[in-house]
């Protein structure tokens, strides 16, 4: 009988043991780490056809986000400009440069430049922008710095429990109506718990809120 | 076994180095899609504005859609009134805007104002917006005397539709923001006209 299994056989549990815990505990912290929209989504920041910088434009120039945005106000939309808004500097800023001709064609044409979407929730989440940014909630919040960068770059994970985050507790989010588009803006001693009681904002927690 | 245990470690340390190499950090910049392992109900089949629409047939697969000629939106501004056009019946614009000044009108002139005109006007409405250092030319002073003796209706005019160089802004203010930007225009106006004698005298004594 002695020889059937060589000795070492007898550590083989504690070897199956070792194997199966480390790959197990690596496999969770791979999935962790990785399946989450904090990998999938972050970080992403397309080619654009045409080189506009926010960095320009709303950092430099200091252009207010609604002189191009201008339906977040009023729209659970935020629109993307049409070339006609450009073209109200770009006809004489730099009106021959390159970097501006499909700009120029399209105002011409009447085709919608082909921007590329960033930010996107899924087709079952109902979002509105309306509501956040008329209840002193910042863009910067949800779409990062963006009068600092060149190309937008998706900053914020937009999951669900990003949006639970803030809509268990907004008083660190909320901030004077006309601020919102201010995304430097600090803090210094505005009382978001007061104003979160005083204006009665209430975030929805149930799922009929974002699934409708 | 402990040789096992070197070899074993040896291909995890291998398979992790792998792995991170191949899928990078969180946050790492791309500029691929995100990636979907489950996509569940994520794209449906309707219309999402300002896309393109692949299903809906429009021949140049635009989503949003410009309005059909000769139709009105509900609720948009198509009815020929002072109102909505500034003018009166027989053409002339109005002299005097057909709504009724208040301080709440002019605070939302004056926020509109500071979107909308301060990058070419300046904020105080002298022509030195901060575009005018980048090559915008022509832009004109609100304290000019032919400004200040122009009808209401004619800045608003202006404002909907545009003049000469500068482009229309109606898409940007209905009409009742266009009067609210008219009414913080005149207030810019009449800030460099005041006299001396219509400041109150409790602040007249603070002035130097
Ligand atoms: C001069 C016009 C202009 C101004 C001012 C402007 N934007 Fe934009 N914005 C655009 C254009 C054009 C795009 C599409 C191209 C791109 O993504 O870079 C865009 C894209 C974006 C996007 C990404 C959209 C997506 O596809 O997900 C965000 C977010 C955004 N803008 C936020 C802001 C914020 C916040 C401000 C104010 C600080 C601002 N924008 C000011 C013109 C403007
Ligand atoms: C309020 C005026 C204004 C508006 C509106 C505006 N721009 Fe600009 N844009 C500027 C100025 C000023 C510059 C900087 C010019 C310079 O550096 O000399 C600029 C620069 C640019 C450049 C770089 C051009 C080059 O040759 O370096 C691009 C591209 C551009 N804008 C695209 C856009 C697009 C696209 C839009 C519409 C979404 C837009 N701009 C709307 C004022 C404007
Ligand atoms: C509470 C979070 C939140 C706030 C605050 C917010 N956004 Fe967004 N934004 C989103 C989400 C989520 C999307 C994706 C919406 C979708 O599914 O189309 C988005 C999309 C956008 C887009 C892209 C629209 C498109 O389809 O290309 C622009 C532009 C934008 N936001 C601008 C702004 C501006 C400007 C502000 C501030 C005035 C702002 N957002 C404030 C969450 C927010
Ligand atoms: C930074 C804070 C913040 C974030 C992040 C945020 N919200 Fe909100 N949300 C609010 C506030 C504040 C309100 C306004 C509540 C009120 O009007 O009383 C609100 C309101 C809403 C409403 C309207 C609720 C109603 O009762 O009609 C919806 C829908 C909503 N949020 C969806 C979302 C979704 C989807 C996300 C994630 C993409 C999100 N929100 C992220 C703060 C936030
Ligand atoms: C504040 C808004 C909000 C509320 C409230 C909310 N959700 Fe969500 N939910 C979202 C968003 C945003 C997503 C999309 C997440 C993503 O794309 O990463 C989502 C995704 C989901 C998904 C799909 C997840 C997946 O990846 O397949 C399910 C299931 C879901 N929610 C169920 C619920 C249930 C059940 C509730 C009530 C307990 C609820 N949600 C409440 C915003 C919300
Ligand atoms: C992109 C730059 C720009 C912006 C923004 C802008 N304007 Fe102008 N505006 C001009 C220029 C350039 C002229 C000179 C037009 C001409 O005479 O060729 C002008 C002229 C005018 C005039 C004088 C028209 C006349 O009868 O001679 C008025 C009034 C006026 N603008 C009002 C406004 C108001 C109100 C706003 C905000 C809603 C605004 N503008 C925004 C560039 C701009």
């Amino acid at each position: 009988m002695s020889d059937i299994f060589p000795k070492w056989t007898n550590k083989l549990p504690l070897m199956a043991g070792v194997v199966g815990a480390v790959l197990g505990v690596s496999v969770l912290a791979g999935i962790t780490y990785y399946f989450t929209p904090k990998y999938t989504r972050v970080g992403y920041q397309p080619k654009q056809p045409v080189a506009f910088s926010h960095a320009i434009h709303a950092g430099q120039i200091g252009l207010d986000c609604r002189y191009c945005h201008n339906g977040v106000e009023k729209a659970w939309f935020s629109n993307i400009p049409a070339a006609a808004t450009c073209m109200n500097c770009h006809s004489q800023v730099k009106k021959d440069s390159d970097k501006l001709q499909l700009v120029r064609d399209s105002f011409a044409s009447g085709q919608s430049i082909p921007w590329v979407q960033i930010h996107k929730t899924p087709d079952y989440v109902y979002f509105n922008h309306s509501v956040h940014v008329n209840r002193g909630v910042s863009c910067v919040h949800c779409h990062g710095e963006i009068q600092k960068m060149d190309e937008v770059r998706h900053e914020k994970p937009l999951s669900m429990s990003f949006c639970l985050d803030c809509h268990r507790d907004p008083a660190a989010f909320v901030r004077p109506n006309e601020l919102v588009t201010k995304l430097d803006w600090k803090n210094e001693g505005f009382d978001g718990k007061k104003a979160v009681h005083d204006w009665k904002v209430q975030p929805g927690q149930s799922c009929s809120t974002c699934h409708r | 076994m402990r040789k096992f245990l070197a070899y074993f470690l040896t291909f995890w340390a291998l398979a992790v180095v792998a792995v991170v190499g191949v899928a990078g950090l969180r946050g790492s910049t791309s500029r691929k899609p995100p990636l979907e392992f489950f996509s569940d109900m994520d794209h449906q089949p309707k219309l999402r504005p300002q896309t393109t629409a692949k299903f809906a047939g429009f021949a140049d697969g635009m989503s949003s859609r410009l309005p059909v000629p000769g139709t009105v939106a509900r609720g948009s501004a198509f009815e020929a009134s002072e109102f909505n056009t500034g003018k009166k019946a027989d053409g002339s614009f109005v002299d005097a805007m057909p709504v009724p000044v208040n301080a709440a009108l002019v605070a939302r002139g004056r926020e509109r104002f500071a979107i909308y005109c301060a990058p070419c006007h300046g904020a105080a409405g002298d022509g030195n917006g901060v575009t005018t250092k980048f090559g915008m030319a022509a832009v004109a002073k609100f304290h000019d005397e032919r400004i200040i003796k122009m009808g209401d209706g004619e800045i608003y005019n202006t404002i909907a539709n545009g003049k000469n160089l500068m482009l229309p802004y109606g898409d940007k203010l209905d009409p009742q923001d266009r009067w609210a930007v008219v009414a913080y225009v005149r207030a810019l106006q009449l800030s460099r006209l005041g006299k001396k004698e219509e400041i109150p005298d409790a602040v007249r004594a603070t002035l130097k």
